[in-house]
């Protein structure tokens, strides 16, 4: 490994050493970036990113054929870093990022045991996960008293620290991490009186609220929210109310819910701060970066990939995603960019964002496009079109909010488009 | 045997202990709550006030004038960061005008420095982001911003630095004089003598009058609640905004926060019950609907943390800062409502002078130091300060609240700095660790182990702000007691 300095400057660097950032450095390794050209920064002692607390089962059935726990999908990508011999620096917050006069990105990073690191490289990997809404964005009336939790820092108190943070839980917001929570609050002991959720429709996965509420017969309640919190020191309790299809609660609807903790899953927004700070533009939908097909932003040389780009279901997703970033990178250092026309994708309708933004002409691959809905559909086409051509019909049974749907254009479809846009839209049966 | 004891170490119990600090006096200060800048100190809308709005002549416009000409110099001996941003007061319309005249008469009856009116098109000049409809404002260049608790953890710090006893966990519930000497019992039953007292408890302080002898004072608590954006909302306006005020204060305003944010508020209630904090979903719909009527492009999915502070009103809505009638070596001070906070400074001088003429001797301390060694702000240092200090103590290269960028060497600090914090909420006010936007998300679980480490206590023991507000409940699976 190449000596870490105080100054020092590496072909790629790769911000965040969770699933994302481990599959995209092996990825620009595998595709000709010298492993000793690549330095991963990742601000927690260990890689593996938050799988490393995610300790249930069910990672990696796209992508294994098998269900891995979180620790063990992460290992299988942190071995390889350690195989192949990309190197990381762990412990190490990257503070900075900025576009050089020369077009190289500077990046200033700290951590005790390097102090303060000034790195120049010429192309990046945006990997820096997301986090979770909390109660102040939530703007929740009440008390402000101990006992509130994001569903993660509770899951990183039982999984990680061992601690309990209550006996007596109320969940608001059905993520996939509450669900996740609710289950395992059970497991160690707690009782979980209630999951409720603002929408009329969960935000998790079908498979989570069955293993994670209906086989542990808590109750969900649909349209609901807290209304407010009671308790001085310690949460005594919530009210929770029925809301309205304008999402307002309901007068005389409340209900009272005894509890010492309330854990919040109500949603996750990418990381960017570092982004928005090099003025790279953002998707105001997805919360990340603006990216083409191969999860190259709008300034070039940095690529971006995993939940910092939009929030993903699963993280074979993640992974998969990262290696277009990884291999775009590397692609990008031999070749730099082409002379490609972008083709721009828009979302119409209820779709509510498509992810790639862009589709650069002429196409070399088939290109996957993913995108979310905003509301429950059933029995719906979804259409693909270029000017007035169809590029892509396809039918799905049903579309949820909280599960990610793809639809993928081959390249050949793509050779006929010359300019204009692609949308993406559903036609309901 | 004390000298001095002050009752409450809000902003102005602070200043006060931190004023007697300068002279060869043995002083605490007794406060209820686990930490200072517990009561209105804590969440008000940190602004220092320029002077216009007071009544002439009254208690009030004198300690706001002055206080607010003595903050820069506080402000720098105590590292507390303030900003004369200036204030402005905004005209919807004819009907505002005469507001708008009475505030400049005011202003300059009071001595407000360079306060004037200009028309819609200057004030939105100066502030772009206002709201079409203005059609004038009163602009004040002296009005300023500050954080009313750091500047209180300051000014007890400081005054602890130089002698001065912090006695948290101290509510007085009975006082008794004889022989010249007050003694102050705590619900605990602690004892303190003291020669002096000072009544400072600025909520409570007619309560605790009445047990001090002076059954005359009757304040009435205000509630206002606020909401505090992220930063990217903090360059929305550069000057402190409000709208014309009326009976029930300054109405809700609009400003950037010495740290950046953006902070909307206050409503303006009067309740009953004096530790009521609760927020509701009224109140912020009303600050959220109000401030965007200066600033219609606030962008309220920004919101990091919504708030509700109580303000000490009396019924005169003047201060009272005097010698007891009825009791000797007694200075009560009650009815410190807005602008408290800009006024604290003078409060604070006259409260110590008031001591003087009943006989307290200030004999000057040779070596009191009015330079208070601040926590580091690693977030706001170059690249060769952030290096030099990592150098002196690795700890600082460690970031614990990513949001805030907060080192561990600074949370170090907060728990052994004068005045210690004892919690999580404590080590929030001195460092900023959690007070970002994942509210705390991601830095909790580490700065518990940094607290429960260093208070050298376990960490299910670690609270959130004292009391029975325990973060954690046990370990997970103990014992099988859970089965």
């Amino acid at each position: 490994m190449r000596e870490i300095s105080a100054e020092m400057e590496r072909e790629l660097v790769v911000i965040g050493g969770g699933p994302a950032g481990l599959a995209a450095a092996i990825a620009a390794a595998e595709n000709g970036v010298a492993v000793d050209d690549i330095l991963i920064l990742e601000r927690e002692p260990e890689l593996g990113g938050i799988l490393l607390q995610c300790i249930h089962s069910g990672f990696g059935l796209h992508r294994f054929g098998e269900e891995l726990t979180g620790p063990e999908y992460a290992a299988r990508f942190s071995k390889k870093v350690v195989e192949m011999g990309i190197p990381s620096l762990l412990s190490t917050m990257v503070l900075t990022l900025h576009q050089m006069e020369d077009g190289c990105k500077e990046i200033t990073a700290v951590s005790s045991a390097h102090g303060l690191i000034r790195l120049k490289a010429r192309a990046v990997v945006l990997a820096m996960g997301c986090r979770e809404r909390g109660r102040g964005a939530l703007n929740i009336p009440g008390t402000r008293p101990a006992g509130i939790y994001t569903a993660g820092a509770a899951q990183k108190f039982v999984n990680i620290k061992g601690f309990m943070p209550g006996r007596r839980v109320v969940i608001l917001g059905s993520g996939d991490i509450g669900l996740i929570m609710a289950r395992r609050m059970t497991l160690e002991g707690a009782k979980v009186e209630v999951v409720a959720e603002l929408m009329p429709y969960s935000g998790g996965l079908s498979r989570n609220i069955q293993q994670c509420l209906r086989d542990f017969d808590i109750p969900l309640l649909l349209s609901h929210t807290i209304t407010r919190i009671h308790g001085k020191e310690r949460v005594t309790g919530v009210t929770i109310s029925q809301v309205d299809e304008k999402r307002r609660p309901i007068p005389g609807s409340e209900q009272y819910f005894a509890c010492d903790t309330v854990l919040l899953s109500c949603g996750l927004i990418p990381e960017n701060e570092l982004t928005r700070q090099a003025g790279i533009p953002l998707d105001p939908v997805t919360g990340g970066a603006v990216v083409g097909e191969n999860r190259e932003t709008e300034m070039a040389g940095v690529f971006a990939a995993g939940n910092v780009l939009h929030v993903h279901d699963l993280v074979d997703f993640v992974s998969a995603e990262a290696e277009l970033a990884g291999a775009g990178a590397a692609r990008w250092l031999a070749e730099g960019d082409g002379e490609e026309f972008k083709l721009p994708i828009h979302p119409q309708g209820i779709i509510r964002y498509v992810v790639p933004q862009t589709v650069s002409l002429p196409a070399k691959e088939d290109v996957r496009l993913f995108f979310r809905v905003g509301e429950v559909v059933d029995k719906a086409a979804v259409i693909v079109e270029n000017g007035g051509k169809v590029l892509y019909k396809g039918m799905r049974p049903r579309l949820l909010p909280g599960e990610m749907e793809s639809v993928t254009i081959k390249a050949a479809a793509l050779a006929g488009t010359e300019g204009g846009q692609l949308t993406v839209r559903l036609e309901k049966r | 045997m004390m000298d001095v004891a002050v009752i409450g170490a809000g902003v102005v119990g602070a200043l006060i202990a931190r004023e007697l600090s300068r002279y060869q006096l043995d002083v605490c200060m007794l406060e209820k709550a686990d930490d200072v800048a517990m009561g209105t100190s804590k969440a008000n809308s940190a602004i220092v006030h320029a002077g216009f709005d007071c009544q002439p002549g009254s208690v009030m416009a004198k300690m706001n004038v002055r206080g607010n000409a003595m903050m820069d110099q506080l402000a720098r001996e105590l590292s507390v960061p303030f900003k004369r941003n200036g204030s402005m007061v905004l005209a919807f319309g004819e009907e505002d005008n005469g507001t708008l005249q009475t505030l400049l008469d005011r202003g300059i009856q009071n001595g407000v420095p360079g306060v004037e009116i200009v028309s819609g098109d200057r004030a939105r000049e100066l502030e772009p982001n206002i709201s079409g409809n203005v059609t004038a404002a009163l602009v004040a260049p002296s009005g300023g911003i500050v954080c009313p608790y750091e500047l209180t953890i300051a000014a007890a710090g400081n005054a602890m630095d130089n002698g001065v006893r912090l006695y948290t966990g101290f509510e007085v519930v009975s006082a008794d004089f004889a022989d010249g000497v007050w003694t102050l019992v705590s619900a605990a039953g602690d004892q303190v003598e003291a020669r002096y007292v000072v009544n400072a408890a600025g909520l409570f302080s007619d309560r605790v009058a009445v047990l001090l002898g002076d059954t005359e004072y009757h304040l009435f608590p205000r509630r206002g609640e606020y909401l505090l954006l992220d930063r990217d909302q903090g360059q929305m306006v550069s000057h402190t905004i409000f709208q014309c005020p009326s009976a029930m204060g300054k109405g809700i305003l609009v400003t950037p926060t010495v740290d950046g944010n953006l902070l909307l508020g206050p409503t303006s209630e009067n309740r009953e019950d004096r530790e009521d904090t609760e927020t509701t979903a009224d109140g912020l719909a009303t600050v959220a609907r109000l401030a965007a009527k200066s600033v219609p492009a606030v962008n309220l999915r920004a919101v990091i943390t919504s708030f509700t502070g109580l303000r000490s009103c009396s019924p005169g809505h003047d201060f009272v800062i005097e010698s007891s009638k009825n009791q000797p070596q007694l200075v009560e001070i009650t009815g410190i409502e807005s602008p408290g906070l800009s006024s604290a400074p003078a409060i604070a001088e006259y409260a110590v002078s008031l001591l003087k003429e009943m006989g307290l001797a200030l004999d000057e301390k040779a070596d009191f130091n009015p330079i208070r060694r601040p926590i580091p702000r690693f977030r706001e240092m170059d690249i060769e300060q952030r290096r030099a200090l990592i150098q002196e103590d690795a700890r600082f290269g460690q970031i614990i609240c990513r949001c805030e960028t907060v080192t561990e060497g600074e949370i170090v600090r907060a728990l052994h700095q004068n005045p210690p914090a004892h919690d999580l909420d404590g080590v929030k006010r001195r460092t900023r660790t959690g007070m970002g936007r994942c509210n705390g998300g991601f830095c909790t679980p580490q700065a518990v182990e940094i607290i429960a480490r260093e208070l050298g206590i376990p960490v299910e023991q670690v609270t959130k702000c004292g009391g029975d507000s325990r973060l954690l409940v046990g370990k997970t699976k103990e014992g099988g007691q859970d089965a």
